[in-house]
């Protein structure tokens, strides 16, 4: 279902990895492969959990001994207690999920912090893309057709922010992918990103 | 279809403890019971340091001889030849593998139809009533005469999950992984229901007797009915329509009258006879018994699961599967959400599978991928563990 950002997504994990303390226990969700959580557990010894939909994606956590549960984010994180893990990770899933509004509420609750990372469709080459060429706009990180991209709430940096202050939601860091290169503010971030890693907390 | 290797010619052993009345077994009903021999068999080699020993816990019907053959004219090998084997998912190459028979069994281990040497005849139903916990607490004594300290995982089915959460929970620090499969911390009503209407097929078959019917014609229509309930709630509606849809037996048209006509009907007849010839009313009566009374948040936490996992010490990889309706993936997910809750390591997987709470001896070819993995992970844990 999610898509991995092969040049961008060790961007945004080494930007998690950074921001994430030692010791503290994290909710990796949608995990994939489980390739963040090994890197957190092995180097910063935290408690990780990970959690994904996709089987061969479970397995594969499995053999990299990261405890691994199999759950749609769709149906929420009911089973998981308030305030359970210092971070939540949501990390390029946003995008896909049916309501992403309740999701990021959901991950607040269970986690003390969140870290939220999204490809950015405020891109200056999407907008080109879709101010000359007339169609919905692809790219190396969004590379699907309108038709059948798990990619259904496109967000911009702009977006998020607004959604941030609409929810009461506190921004503590922000950082923005472009290319190989990161910054916390730099140039028209919500023009010239790739994506965004966003820090937050109620 | 999978691997063909095999284990090949296997034994099954016996070791006898429990024998004095001071050293006599304290079972979960607070009777004091021996002496006790456990049928089991090994398979593979335990390493040097004793810490690649896998005990596979067996279901209701099952028993010790889990895989290979125990003569070479055997037309089947044992119940979970395709998981244990060379280069299976619990490959006896890398691991030492010990399946045992069930206390109250009826395939070696003690239980109702051995001879209570007491009084020189069948216990019957002088056997007293044994749970799950017991039935754990004679596999450690088991795995301790096998000079085992610590395993390296525990896993079963169905009733072998329970045995397998039971060890979690039992002996915390003598397993360093736990693998549960389509299996449940305790059973629901409707679980109890089925196991209870088999019970009733039994204890009214005028045979029966009470329990005395050794030596003599066995409640073989009870026991038969039992097992056809049983195979009832091991398969799915969408397994059964598969395999035997509406379909007749040998003839074109109804017979209008009441001999089995259709397929499922002469399949359940054929399950049921089937497992008279090889299984023991009496033990029937005492497993299932235990599988109803088993109800892990009660018995470790005070109702909670959560309370009671916060003394688990070791990993846990819970399977279940979307058809299955005995044991459903609910169940399975309310271990798994208090093992979280109770903040220990555990993996979940529930595997699309049709066919029902069978899928565990079925699904062997992703139960083996996901457990392969889960070992060699665990394994390796262990072996970093022991260098640290």
């Amino acid at each position: 279902m999610k898509q991995y950002l092969t040049k961008d997504g060790r961007v945004d994990f080494s930007i998690i990895a950074e921001w994430i303390n030692p010791g503290t226990s994290v909710l990796d969700l949608g995990c994939g492969g489980g390739r963040l959580l090994e890197f957190l557990i092995r180097e910063k010894g935290v408690q990780g959990t990970g959690v994904d939909i996709d089987r061969d994606k479970i397995i594969e956590c499995i053999g990299r001994g990261i405890p691994v549960v199999q759950q749609d984010l769709n149906l929420g994180l009911k089973n998981f207690d308030d305030g359970s893990f210092d971070y939540v990770i949501l990390s390029q899933t946003l995008q896909v999920v049916h309501y992403p509004i309740k999701l990021i509420n959901e991950i607040l609750r269970v986690g003390k912090h969140a870290i939220v990372s999204f490809p950015n469709f405020a891109h200056y080459r999407m907008r080109f893309s879709l101010m000359l060429g007339g169609h919905m706009p692809k790219s190396k990180t969004l590379p699907y057709e309108w038709y059948d991209t798990p990619n259904i709430h496109n967000v911009t940096i702009k977006d998020f922010r607004e959604l941030c202050r609409k929810e009461n939601i506190k921004i503590i860091k922000e950082m923005h992918i472009r290319g190989k290169r990161t910054t916390p503010n730099g140039f028209l971030p919500n023009m010239f990103s790739n994506a965004s890693v966003v820090l937050i907390s109620r | 279809m999978g691997n063909n290797k095999t284990i090949g010619l296997v034994q099954t052993q016996y070791f006898t403890f429990a024998e004095y009345k001071d050293n006599y077994l304290e079972l979960d009903s607070g009777v004091r019971f021996g002496p006790i021999t456990v049928a089991y068999e090994t398979y593979g080699k335990l390493t040097p340091e004793r810490d690649n020993a896998i005990l596979i816990c067996h279901a209701l019907s099952g028993d010790a001889h889990a895989a290979g053959y125990h003569s070479p004219n055997d037309s089947k090998p044992g119940w979970w030849e395709d998981m244990i084997g060379p280069g299976k998912a619990f490959d006896t190459d890398k691991y030492f593998v010990i399946c045992s028979n069930v206390l109250g069994g009826c395939v070696g281990t003690t239980g109702p139809s051995s001879i209570n040497p007491r009084t020189g005849k069948p216990y019957g139903m002088a056997f007293p009533v044994v749970t799950i916990g017991d039935m754990v607490k004679v596999q450690h004594r088991l795995v301790e005469y096998l000079g085992i300290e610590k395993l390296l995982t525990v896993t079963g089915g169905s009733m072998g999950g329970m045995q397998a959460l039971e060890w979690a929970l039992r002996y915390p620090d003598k397993i360093a992984s736990s693998i549960i499969i389509a299996s449940t911390s305790c059973l629901s009503a409707q679980s109890i229901a089925f196991d209870a209407v088999g019970r009733n097929a039994i204890t009214f078959d005028p045979n029966w007797n009470n329990g005395n019917y050794y030596g003599k014609p066995v409640p073989a229509t009870g026991l038969a009915i039992a097992r056809m309930i049983g195979h009832i709630t091991y398969l799915s509606d969408e397994a059964m329509h598969r395999k035997f849809g509406r379909k007749l037996r040998e003839r074109e048209a109804f017979s209008f009258d009441f001999i089995s006509e259709f397929e499922v009907e002469t399949y359940l007849d054929y399950q049921g006879s089937k497992f008279v010839d090889r299984f023991d009313a009496n033990t029937y009566l005492y497993v299932t018994k235990a599988m109803d009374y088993f109800d892990a948040g009660e018995y470790y936490g005070n109702g909670s699961l959560v309370e009671a996992f916060k003394r688990v010490m070791s990993r846990m990889l819970v399977l279940s599967f979307t058809s299955d309706w005995l044991f459903p993936p609910y169940q399975s997910g309310q271990i798994v959400d208090a093992m979280i809750k109770a903040g220990k390591d555990v993996s979940y997987l529930d595997i699309d599978s049709p066919h029902g709470h069978d899928s565990f001896l079925l699904e062997f070819e992703i139960e083996s991928e996901v457990i392969r993995n889960f070992l060699t992970a665990t394994y390796k844990m262990v072996q970093e563990e022991r260098v640290k």
